[in-house]
């Protein structure tokens, strides 16, 4: 913590300790008994856990703005010379902005699941799994070292395959669950290099043990083949693997659009708000170690980059909503990752959480309109949507502000993080800074064009569904779906105004709470006539990507099909997914196959291991065939065999 | 005073004795009182050791061998009784109930 006097509370804390455990005690006994005695009400458990843990989030926000901040071990799991292993927790303004952001967003989104998932089989089984995943989260942003941080990075990840393939009978979605998890893997393969790497240089996993110690290895060069690599670039690029998995970065991004197979509120939470910005979380949490190295920042920056870009092209090409959202969300963790990579932390963590609370309501919104047309086959095609303001009023207003919000309009949360980003990336020092300026207002535009893209296809023009629904007309969600929904909406204009900019006389006090942990980013000197200049053209980028979808999917719908048709290359490129899949599925998945099928298969397979079991029976029986003619089951042949042995035995011990 | 060596020499008689019986003889009862009579020279020589070094022990042994013949020999007998009943054979070499 630099040069920030914090009290230090060091005992046990009953009120940390319960924030992960309320969550994980409601989900084992919701799991355990919910088949047979929660059947109609299996919601109870989570969602009072979940309030009760956000009311001691709250009340732990208030410690630490008080200047308090708690670690201690709970539990000592290992001590093997210098490595320790076990559980602690360490609540200091970082992880206490992420625990109020978990808690009160899982809370909200338990309570529309109670709507949402309403008569579904595994409703029980649902809650158990979102609870589960709440108590992964926040053992994971309140963890003090980074093996319990692995701990919850995993169980989180868990969760998430467990959710995404929550319909099992479904291929699409079981296969959807393991392409998460196997993608994760890779990611997360780096990452446990990373920690090793951590432990090898630096002899400790804790935090506050790891930081003093990093400039040891400041100017290290170590070989790797023929190479010198700068040590601190190697580790953060091996932690950074993980990030890219778990926040979907490229090129371990393709999990995350398949991942919408799961149910809507689970994309809204895992998918959108919380366990996506992980990478980001950790990349905040680690920031010093990253600090060192130029390139690794610069790796940061352009991976963040590469992602807003591309799933910014690629979204407005999609006809399935949640798809469209999950490319929005891919965009939108590249802005937090662009902002980590020149150096402004906090204003990364600040669009963090207002972007959980636009992005969790923009899904929720989509999960609204997908309940309300779920008689259709495919309820999530936007093709068949239209003209639903008319039907679903609350659903529109609060799509409406989640979308403004994201199209960084002023007032809304959107705008002030987004902006903040602009800005700091403008005035960066890193030499990166005014390109990821440029991109970043560029996709800005392209976000207001694709949000509102779906905005005024689901809720403008006439309603086309009719067939798809079997002339039914669809209906306003239950209270229990809209009343998150419009408080959820309070987060999406309302959270940003906690760091409104000192140029438009706020306090930016967001930023500056968390600056006390993640530092201050190295600016050149701020003009604020350049500032305002910059806000504008952000403003005016939102505006135009507005007022195009206006026009092309309004007043015009004739220019879609026209666009499509006249750059027909460049669109099929981007339907495609700039072919992402299907290079994966050249490169890894058809050789992985021709492996298993035929090395494996037919040399190991068959020839090695079939021989191996095979003959070792066989050579049993061909011995068993020469010893049977000695077992005449004859009780004198045997006195006569023991006589020999005793002969021989004799004459052994004589002629030794 | 008998020397040591004709104690050696009778038991080693009355172990080939035995030896023999229990090589050759079928009949399962005569196995039985063969392996009786190797168990009975190897007393002797116990007992005969334990004389001649003035020492106790093999006394001690002897007694043990002793109770654990009579316990052999009820155990076999009945054991060969039972075979008799549920066989009706009581040679050794009509019984390989347990050839490979």
């Amino acid at each position: 913590m630099e040069g920030v006097s914090f009290e230090v509370v060091r005992s046990f804390n009953l009120s940390v300790f319960l924030v992960p455990f309320l969550p994980l005690l409601a989900s084992v006994i919701t799991l355990i008994f919910g088949k047979r005695y929660l059947r109609e009400k299996p919601y109870i458990l989570p969602v009072s856990a979940l309030l009760l843990s956000f009311l001691i989030s709250l009340k732990l926000l208030v410690d630490v703005l008080s200047g308090k901040i708690y670690e201690f071990d709970l539990y000592q799991w290992m001590v093997v010379g210098s490595l320790k292993v076990g559980l602690g927790f360490l609540v200091d303004p970082l992880s206490v902005m992420m625990l109020c952001m978990v808690t009160s967003l899982s809370f909200l989104i338990h309570v529309y699941s109670i709507g949402y998932m309403k008569g579904d089989p595994g409703y029980y089984r649902f809650f158990s799994y979102i609870s589960l995943f709440t108590f992964f989260m926040l053992i994971l942003v309140l963890s003090n070292n980074l093996i319990q941080l692995y701990l919850g990075w995993e169980g989180v990840g868990l969760c998430s395959y467990l959710l995404i393939g929550f319909w099992y009978e479904k291929k699409s979605a079981s296969d959807a669950a393991k392409k998460a998890f196997i993608i994760n893997r890779i990611g997360d393969f780096g990452f446990a290099l990373g920690i090793f790497a951590v432990f090898y240089y630096l002899g400790t996993l804790y935090y506050h043990e790891i930081f003093p110690r990093l400039p040891q290895i400041a100017q290290t060069y170590i070989n790797i083949g023929s190479y010198e690599v700068h040590l601190p670039f190697l580790i953060s690029f091996l932690l950074f693997c993980g990030a890219m998995g778990k926040s979907a970065q490229v090129p371990l991004h393709t999990w995350l659009p398949d991942a919408m197979e799961g149910p809507t509120p689970v994309s809204a939470l895992i998918h959108a708000a919380t366990m996506v910005t992980a990478g980001v979380f950790m990349v905040s949490r680690l920031h010093p170690l990253f600090e060192l190295s130029p390139h690794a920042m610069a790796m940061v920056a352009l991976v963040g980059l590469i992602t807003c870009f591309m799933a910014a092209t690629i979204a407005p090409t999609q006809f399935d909503i949640k798809r469209v959202v999950a490319y929005s969300t891919l965009s939108q963790l590249g802005y937090m990752f662009m902002a980590c990579g020149v150096g402004a932390f906090a204003v990364g963590m600040f669009h963090l959480f207002t972007h959980a609370y636009f992005k969790a309501l923009l899904f929720l919104g989509a999960g609204s309109i997908i309940h309300a047309l779920h008689h259709a086959s495919d309820p999530n095609d936007i093709r068949i949507m239209g003209g639903l303001k008319r039907f679903m009023p609350i659903t529109f207003w609060t799509f409406l502000i989640a979308s403004l919000s994201i199209a960084g309009i002023p007032g809304f949360a959107g705008f002030f993080s987004k902006d903040e980003i602009l800005v700091y990336a403008y005035f960066s020092q890193y030499p990166w800074g005014k390109l990821v300026w440029f991109v970043g207002l560029l996709v800005a535009g392209m976000t207001a064009f694709y949000t509102f893209r779906i905005f005024f296809k689901a809720f403008f023009g006439e309603f086309k569904g009719v067939e798809a629904l079997h002339g039914h007309y669809p209906h306003e969600s239950p209270k229990v779906m809209t009343i998150p929904l419009i408080i959820i909406s309070f987060g999406a204009i309302f959270s940003g105004w906690l760091g409104i900019p000192e140029a438009l006389g706020g306090g930016a006090h967001f930023q500056r709470f968390l600056e006390q942990v993640l530092g201050h980013p190295k600016l050149l000197p701020v003009d604020h006539a350049v500032e305002y200049l910059l806000m504008v053209l952000s403003i005016v980028a939102g505006l135009m990507g507005i007022g195009i979808a206006y026009l092309v999917y309004v007043k015009k719908p004739a220019l879609e099909v026209f666009f499509s048709y006249k750059f027909k290359v460049i669109y099929n490129f981007l339907y495609r997914k700039w072919y992402f899949d299907e290079l994966y599925h050249r490169v890894f998945v058809v050789p992985t196959l021709w492996l298993a099928r035929t090395v494996v298969n037919l040399v190991l397979d068959s020839f090695v291991i079939d021989h191996t079991v095979n003959g070792s029976a066989k050579t049993t029986a061909f011995s068993a065939s020469l010893f049977r003619k000695l077992h005449s089951g004859i009780v004198n042949y045997y006195n006569w065999f023991i006589l020999l042995g005793v002969v021989i035995y004799l004459i052994y011990i004589f002629i030794r | 005073m008998i020397p040591f060596e004709y104690y050696v020499l009778l038991t080693l008689l009355l172990f080939c004795i035995g030896l023999i019986g229990v090589l050759f003889r079928r009949n399962l009862i005569i196995l039985l009182v063969s392996f009786e009579i190797m168990m009975n020279a190897l007393m002797i020589l116990f007992a005969s050791i334990s004389h001649y070094t003035k020492d106790v022990q093999g006394y001690i042994i002897v007694f043990f061998l002793i109770a654990l013949a009579a316990a052999e020999a009820g155990v076999g007998l009945t054991l060969v009784v039972l075979l008799y009943r549920k066989l009706r054979k009581v040679y050794a070499d009509e019984i390989n109930y347990f050839r490979g």
